[in-house]
């Protein structure tokens, strides 16, 4: 910096050389980034933390899940005791949101409820992001004769319609939670599948991808380094939107008395109680309709955040 | 183009083998059978006999043969609890109502769907489009059963029967009375689905460079809309109408038990629940069939109205 170049005097007799500092151009520190570089993942939660709608819905879920979790152990009615003496009673400080028409704690089920809805939901959504990855990941690497044959069964899956799946299987094996995630499970991981072989497919094309080939990287690095995180946006993105889709399968299924069997209780089949006492007492099932449609409100607007913070089509 | 139908017509028939055949031997490995689910004992002979006329005695090999024998002329079974009503029967009586609740709120639902769709996406941030939003999101969130029962509460008492169903020869204001709100109900998933893909299609579509030029060469808005808009936004609504339909038909279960509407959906359910083995696979198989066929049927349609999908079977890629 001190260093002084040869100066050229000209005759302006207000400003003299040694006002001047030569400043220079220093190559380290313009590589020197201004801001610190932000990653995907880093601008998607940016993105996201902006979103208030999808904050609003994280926050409620959250809430729902804790509730799920602690309601039940601290509330004083368990969620199975009758108070037959009671029964269809409305909401009153005891029972905060009344009793049923067999005397239960409408609050207590909400909870219990909520955690066979919430589990169903959560449980599917993750076997069938597991499958569904394998199975998409698998076929769009391999390519050629594997991808043929496997995308030839998943279309004919595809083409089977799946509320008739459900109710065969749980015919089969006997209604219950298991026999549900089951037959749930045996036909939602299509559309990932789909969604992953295509991603895949496209990326095994492009240039980075042949860049590290070219390289040397081995195709372990190759898969764990750029497949997996170049999809991983699209996968969490479709598995938000299924969580409530496996919810609402659930709910319908105990609706029509096929799902969830007493004791145990979910959403549904609170509505599905709720709806025949409705003409009178609406509060069965204005109740756990509400958590339902709640909750789903909350995935669905969740997951369209989601979808607007990290999917690489809408981000531009 | 021949060859892609054929094709698809190929993938109907295995994946409605496949489905048959695994619900029949699903069916034939559960426990009892026709001489046992009428709650009385019968007497030995009786039950030889009855296994004997329904071939219940022969392995379950020859079984099968015999049942595919009858599918393919048509016969699909008869009940086991009710002797002598045939699965053909009931879904001749039961299908029609079932058929005309699905066609209407998919008509109802495409309706109001591609409407508020194209009004949204044409008044961004106006009040309609935050209206369909909000529909969009309410009627994904809300299970129609929801919905439902709140229409029945509130709604229905008045000018609307709560509960209730036309017969074939009912007048046209009894049709409306009965039918409007069930099929609303039916309807509310699809106004919701149909109403935010199209709304995405057509602020899409917007942003071409032939919009563009059609503004430049003075088109009228409402040309522009009709002839440039229109067309290209709603064909690939057909992609999501095919499983829609599909559902619909099938798959208002919910819906007509909860209106009593004598369909096939709810005597499907009643079956499954009172273990009707026979009717339970017919109308399995019954079912499969349609869903399977209005599938196949809209990605010929799709195939046929959108020339760049039409161009890319005849050249061989995977259409999608």
């Amino acid at each position: 910096m001190t260093e002084q170049s040869t100066s050229q005097t000209i005759a302006v007799p207000e400003l003299s050389a040694d006002q001047f500092v030569r400043v220079g151009v220093d190559e380290q520190l313009s590589e020197q980034l201004q801001r610190p570089s932000i990653s995907y993942w880093q601008d998607g939660l940016r993105r996201l933390k902006k979103n208030r709608v999808a904050m609003l819905s994280l926050g409620l879920l959250a809430f729902i899940i804790l509730m799920c979790i602690f309601a039940p152990l601290l509330y004083p009615h368990p969620f199975d005791e009758q108070n037959i003496d009671m029964t269809n009673q409305g909401p009153t400080w005891q029972h905060i949101f009344g009793l049923d028409d067999l005397g239960r704690d409408i609050f207590a089920r909400i909870w219990i409820g909520g955690r066979v809805s919430l589990a169903i939901g959560v449980v599917g959504a993750l076997v069938s992001l597991l499958v569904g990855v394998l199975y998409g990941g698998i076929s769009g690497y391999f390519g050629g004769l594997v991808d043929d044959i496997m995308m030839r069964i998943v279309e004919i899956l595809v083409g089977i319609p799946y509320m008739v799946v459900v109710i065969i299987v749980s015919v089969f094996l006997g209604k219950g939670m298991t026999s549900l995630l089951l037959a749930l499970c045996m036909t939602s991981w299509t559309g990932l599948a789909r969604l992953v072989r295509g991603q895949v497919l496209q990326l095994k094309e492009s240039e980075y991808v042949m860049a590290a080939k070219v390289l040397g990287t081995s195709s372990y690095k190759i898969i764990t380094r750029h497949l997996i995180p170049n999809t991983m946006s699209l996968i969490i993105i479709n598995t938000t939107f299924s969580i409530p889709g496996f919810i609402f399968a659930e709910a319908f299924l105990s609706f029509l008395g096929m799902g969830i069997q007493p004791p145990l209780t979910s959403w549904g089949a609170m509505a599905s109680l709720g709806q025949q006492q409705m003409a009178y007492y609406p509060h069965e099932l204005i109740f756990p309709a509400l958590a339902l449609s709640v909750t789903m409100l909350a995935f669905n607007l969740l997951g369209d955040g989601l979808r607007d913070a990290f999917d690489p089509k809408l981000r531009q | 183009m021949l060859k892609y139908i054929l094709k698809k017509v190929g993938y109907l028939v295995v994946t409605l083998w496949i489905i048959l055949t695994a619900t029949f031997f699903m069916m034939y490995t559960m426990p009892g059978d026709a001489t046992q689910s009428s709650m009385k004992v019968l007497p030995e002979a009786v039950a030889a006999n009855l296994k004997a006329k329904w071939g219940l005695d022969k392995p379950v090999g020859e079984q099968y043969v015999i049942y595919l024998q009858n599918l393919l002329q048509g016969e699909l079974g008869e009940s086991y609890t009710t002797p002598g009503l045939t699965a053909n029967t009931i879904i001749e009586q039961r299908f029609p109502a079932s058929l005309q609740l699905g066609l209407q709120a998919v008509a109802l639902g495409l309706v109001l769907g591609i409407v508020l769709g194209i009004l949204a996406a044409l008044h961004r941030g106006h009040w309609i489009d935050f209206l369909t939003i909000f529909i969009a999101i309410l009627g994904v969130s809300i299970p129609s059963f929801v919905f439902a029962a709140l229409l029945q509460k509130y709604a229905a008492g008045g000018y609307f029967p709560i509960v209730g169903w036309v017969t074939s020869g009912s007048s046209l204001a009894d049709q409306f009375k009965y039918t409007a709100l069930p099929t609303l109900s039916a309807a509310i998933g699809g106004i919701a689905t149909y109403s935010r893909f199209m709304r995405s299609s057509v602020l899409d579509v917007l942003n071409n460079d032939y919009i563009l030029l059609a503004r430049s060469k003075g088109l009228s808005r409402f040309q522009i809309i009709r002839r440039h808009v229109m067309r290209n936004a709603i064909t690939p609504i057909i992609t999501i109408v095919a499983p829609q339909i599909a559902g619909v038909v099938t798959g208002s279960f919910v819906i007509e038990r909860m209106f009593s509407i004598p369909g096939l959906g709810r005597y499907y359910v009643d079956s499954v629940n009172g273990r009707d083995y026979p009717m339970i696979l017919a109308t399995t198989v019954f079912f499969s069939f349609i869903f399977i066929f209005c599938m196949v049927v809209m990605d010929i349609l799709y195939a046929l109205v959108d020339p760049r999908v039409r161009k890319g079977i005849i050249e061989g890629k995977k259409a999608r």
